[in-house]
């Protein structure tokens, strides 16, 4: 194989590794494979044949089921009230970690690191029966309550991730400033600090909201009396019965997804 | 119809050697006292099977009763077990098996309602009242019964012609073949294929556990899947499944090339019920639905969406003709011998159970 | 998501214990601290605890009598005719388990080198466009993912219907390779976001000069651009491994009833089997083994210089 050497672009870029052999095929192969399993959702959620595999006529029944399910749409609003509140709780308590973790002392700060990672690195599986122990122990019962404190303890280092990286690149200079003009702490901390990590702490929220109303094990082993969420109840029907009504659900899941993201997106630049 | 399911459904009985006489508890147990309530406000938080209640029936119930009906599922009598054992104390009415029904009293775990004392409660099937699991009807009300057997799609898979017993089933090897993901179903076959009679499914020789683990392990390389089922079977992902008679029924319908096989060796007859845990919060509602499902149209809209015949007298006024022509959910005369209640096992043989199916699902 | 990597010069400021205007109390963090003591901490502590008790006779929860059985009973079966035997299923499991992830971790990682590196040459708009791409899948719920995943595979679903045309049999789903497939599918977006990150970042007039001055392609490619991206190939690899080995949903609803990974078995012994002991051993097993691969990767990217920062 001969390489033929071609000029580099003005933005001075080499062209030759815009063009490495094989690069360009394996990136559309990829995003090929990444989108065709939701592009076929998302067709045959529009297929009026009960049986899954089988197209048969356009149809937009499954989505008129779908609204008519009283048990999808509990399943729905669960996932939302969890989601919120963790959602919020989990944020708040973030910024205050990161905030509070920028003075810590070495062995504390390692001992609040392990906490804050611990569920990102141990299998949620094994967090989600402890925490199903944790509540016996307590005396907690299974339900929407529980589901929120596991939630918001997940989503912690979600949140966090975001906001640690915003703090790590901020500028001092306007904080010694103010501290010149004689802002006291809480001053700053209202005027200048939590400003500054705004989109940071945007985009930690998002994180932890997508976590939160993604997650299935822990809410499967943690939920009770009627607080099946969407994620379980899916899987539920999955396991028993796929009706079309699946594809139908999860369209509108990645509709709302798309959109919350896109929009996440478009706020973001617009800050810029 | 009901005739020849009247004989499987007397064999209940007569597993169990009548304990009690007819006339014990449903008087003196009724603690309802006063007038029975008809409508209600606010919730009853039902825990039932997966796709095994009719979401239409659940929205007359609202319209007629005023309560909203919250609807949480599980896939198996142990998983519901675990759950409540767990500290899930919300729910206010749970639908366990006949052996489970059992347990669950022993543990203290299900409330004393006097269902006979319900303005409904006299519409239970004769042969339902005096249950080993609750004699008397004190603790439960009859919901769907049915038996477990195979569900073969006779042209996809010529096969299916050739396997007359569980032994043929789980030593066919054919491509597509699901099992089912219930412990006492799946061992309970496992045993009487390997020769164990059907009122000795409870036994507690450590041999035949032996015998029944080796022919599940043989068996394992051939099954494709255990979830899921009814569509898997109409669209032909599977062909041969271990399944509940409702399920085939709703199979064939779909499907008329999915037909039930009566395996040789017996099969087992199965029974759930509606009971109402203990700490139920809302006990009123909980007593107004399972009284609401003894009407004879509600178990008839029940059974015509499930597939199983049921326990209320004159619901079959309101089933479908295809239930009460279909050999899975009719057992027709000549197989009516091969079918004996689901064993109801002691601590030992439970445990024995645990260990195969465990075995089993573990293997690789 | 889970580790950053970051070169040691990478310059963000070194922050000591000083306070510095406008920096809060270290107390800001013992709330979160003490919550996360509760909803973390302890339920790992119960874990281990419950992994030494005796199972009771009715099955769910644990009876408080102290016991090392259940470590034993992952090697050592007690058969049903009395006698012991070595058990293999649970080595077994954990080797699937392994075995499975790795390969996720090294599929995902040859295709995920050349798409970052793709991603990373194309002009600014265009690339704007193409990572967004690449992200909205962590948006996307896993279980949807997967479900996709599973439509796209079946017997009866696109591949099949293809192949069939060819007289092909198309027969995967239900079987260890598809849950390989779905495990690569939910994962690949985790391995290629670190090192795009990293290929970002590279100056490519490097390796233009490099060329410049002689060096062939490969050479280029192995003497500087791969160490440019090695952090954010460390990040990827902890990102796919970790998870992978502790998967639950796509053994679930892509292995069929042959395949278990150890999540499975887990979730299994916390419910229809109801053997909580047990079930925690092995979920302690399976912590050890993470923290084990955790310390191997930041010894290795400790060696090599980078700094890896779990959270």
């Amino acid at each position: 194989m001969t390489i033929t050497k071609t000029p580099t672009t003005k933005r001075g870029k080499l062209v030759n590794l815009r063009n490495f052999p094989g690069f360009n095929p394996t990136a559309w192969f990829v995003l090929f494979f990444l989108y065709s399993p939701l592009i076929y959702v998302v067709i045959y959620s529009f297929n009026s044949s009960r049986i899954g595999a089988v197209w048969e006529s356009f149809s937009v029944k499954w989505y008129g089921r779908v609204f008519e399910n009283n048990d999808i749409q509990r399943a729905l609003k669960n996932s939302l009230q969890v989601g919120l509140v963790a959602t919020v709780l989990s944020t708040i308590l973030a910024v205050m970690a990161a905030l509070g973790l920028l003075r810590m002392k070495r062995a504390g700060k390692a001992v609040a690191i392990a906490l804050i990672g611990a569920p990102l690195i141990i299998a949620e599986i094994v967090l989600a029966v402890g925490t199903l122990g944790l509540f016996i122990a307590v005396g907690v019962p299974l339900g929407k309550i529980g589901l929120m404190v596991a939630h918001t303890a997940f989503c912690i280092p979600f949140a966090l991730l975001p906001i640690r990286a915003r703090l790590s690149q901020l500028d001092m200079a306007p904080f010694e400033a103010a501290s010149d003009l004689g802002a006291n702490e809480s001053q700053i901390l209202r005027r200048i600090t939590l400003p500054l990590l705004a989109p940071a702490i945007v985009a930690g929220a998002l994180l932890a909201f997508a976590i939160s109303i993604d997650d299935f094990i822990t809410s499967f082993f943690v939920a009770g009396p009627g607080a099946t969420t969407l994620p379980v109840y899916i899987f539920g029907m999955i396991r028993s019965t796929v009706t079309p009504e699946v594809n139908a659900i999860s369209t509108l899941l990645l509709l709302f997804s798309g959109t919350v993201l896109i929009g996440s997106y478009l706020i973001q630049r617009k800050r810029r | 119809m009901l005739a020849a399911l009247a004989a499987a459904g007397a064999l209940l009985l007569s597993a169990c050697g009548g304990e009690t006489t007819a006339d014990s508890g449903a008087g003196e147990t009724a603690a309802a006292t006063g007038e029975f309530p008809t409508t209600g406000s606010g919730v009853v938080n039902v825990y039932n099977w997966t796709d095994y209640i009719d979401p239409e029936e659940l929205k007359r119930f609202t319209a007629e009763t005023g309560i909203e009906v919250i609807l949480d599922t599980y896939d198996s009598n142990e998983t519901l077990l675990a759950k409540l054992q767990s500290g899930a104390t919300g729910y206010d009415v749970i639908v366990p098996s006949d052996y489970m029904v059992q347990q669950m009293v022993d543990l203290g775990l299900l409330q004393n309602i006097g269902v006979r004392s319900f303005p409904n409660g006299g519409n239970i099937k004769d042969n339902l009242i005096d249950v080993y699991w609750d004699s008397g009807r004190n603790y439960t009300a009859p919901w769907n019964y049915g038996t477990t057997g195979i569900a073969c799609n006779f042209v996809a898979e010529p096969e299916c012609a050739n396997i007359k017993s569980w032994k043929d089933y789980f030593t066919a090897g054919l491509p597509k073949m699901d099992s089912l993901k219930d412990q006492v179903e799946v061992v309970s076959a496992a045993l009487r294929a390997t020769g164990v009679a059907g009122d000795d499914l409870c036994t507690t020789d450590t041999a035949k556990y032996i015998a029944a683990e080796e022919l599940l392990a043989g068996f394992k390389p051939a099954v494709i899947e255990s979830d899921g089922g009814i569509e898997r079977v109409t669209a032909g992902t599977s062909n041969i499944r271990h399944a509940w008679n409702g399920s085939t029924h709703r199979m064939t319908v779909e499907n008329p090339d999915v037909q039930c096989i009566y395996p040789s060796e017996g099969l087992n007859l199965w029974a759930d019920n509606l009971a109402i845990p203990v700490g139920a919060p809302n006990l009123d509602n909980a007593k107004i639905f399972i009284n609401w499902m003894m009407g004879p149209q509600a178990a008839g809209a029940q059974s015509n969406f499930s597939g199983y015949d049921n326990g209320i007298k004159g619901s079959d006024a309101f089933m479908d003709d295809s239930l009460k022509t279909d050999p899975a959910v009719v057992v027709p005369a000549d197989k009516e011998a091969l079918i004996s209640p689901l064993p109801n096992c002691g601590e030992e043989a439970r445990e024995l159970y645990t260990q195969v199916f465990t075995t089993w699902t573990t293997g690789q | 998501m889970t580790v950053t990597t970051s070169t040691p010069k990478s310059g963000s400021t070194q922050r000591g214990n000083r306070a510095r205007p406008g920096q809060s109390s270290p107390k800001l963090a013992y709330l979160p601290i003490i919550f996360l003591a509760f909803a973390i901490g302890i339920p790992l502590l119960i874990i281990v605890v419950y992994s030494f008790l005796e199972k009771p006779s009715q099955g769910t929860g644990v009876k408080w009598v102290f016991t090392t059985e259940n470590y034993k009973a992952l090697f050592i079966q007690q058969k049903l005719d009395g006698t012991t035997a070595l058990d293999t299923r649970y080595l077994k499991v954990l080797w699937t388990s392994f075995t499975y992830s790795l390969i996720t971790t090294t599929v995902t990682l040859i295709l995920s080198v050349p798409v970052a590196m793709w991603i990373a040459t194309r002009d600014a708009r265009r690339r704007t466009l193409l990572v967004a791409l690449v992200t909205l899948p962590f948006w996307i719920s896993i279980l949807i993912r997967t479900y996709g995943m599973r439509q796209i595979i079946a017997d009866e679903g696109p591949i099949g219907k293809f192949l069939g045309l060819f007289n092909i049999d198309w027969s995967i789903l239900y079987s260890p390779p598809a849950t390989i497939l779905g495990l690569i599918y939910v994962f690949l977006p985790f391995m290629i976001l670190p090192i795009y990150a990293s290929a970002e970042r590279f100056d490519f007039r490097l390796a233009e000069a490099a060329y410049d001055l002689g060096a062939k392609k490969l050479t280029v490619v192995r003497k500087i651009i791969l160490p440019a991206i090695r952090p954010g190939i460390i990040s990827g690899i902890a990102l796919v491994f970790i998870p992978a080995l502790g998967s639950f949903l796509q053994s679930d609803m892509l292995g069929g009833g042959k395949t278990n990974m150890v999540a499975n078995v887990i979730a299994n012994n916390f419910g229809q089997a109801r053997n909580w002991p047990f079930g925690s051993a092995l979920a302690v097993l399976l912590i050890v083994l993470t923290l084990l691969f955790v310390l191997i990767i930041q010894g290795i990217s400790q060696r090599r210089g980078d700094k890896v920062e779990l959270v």
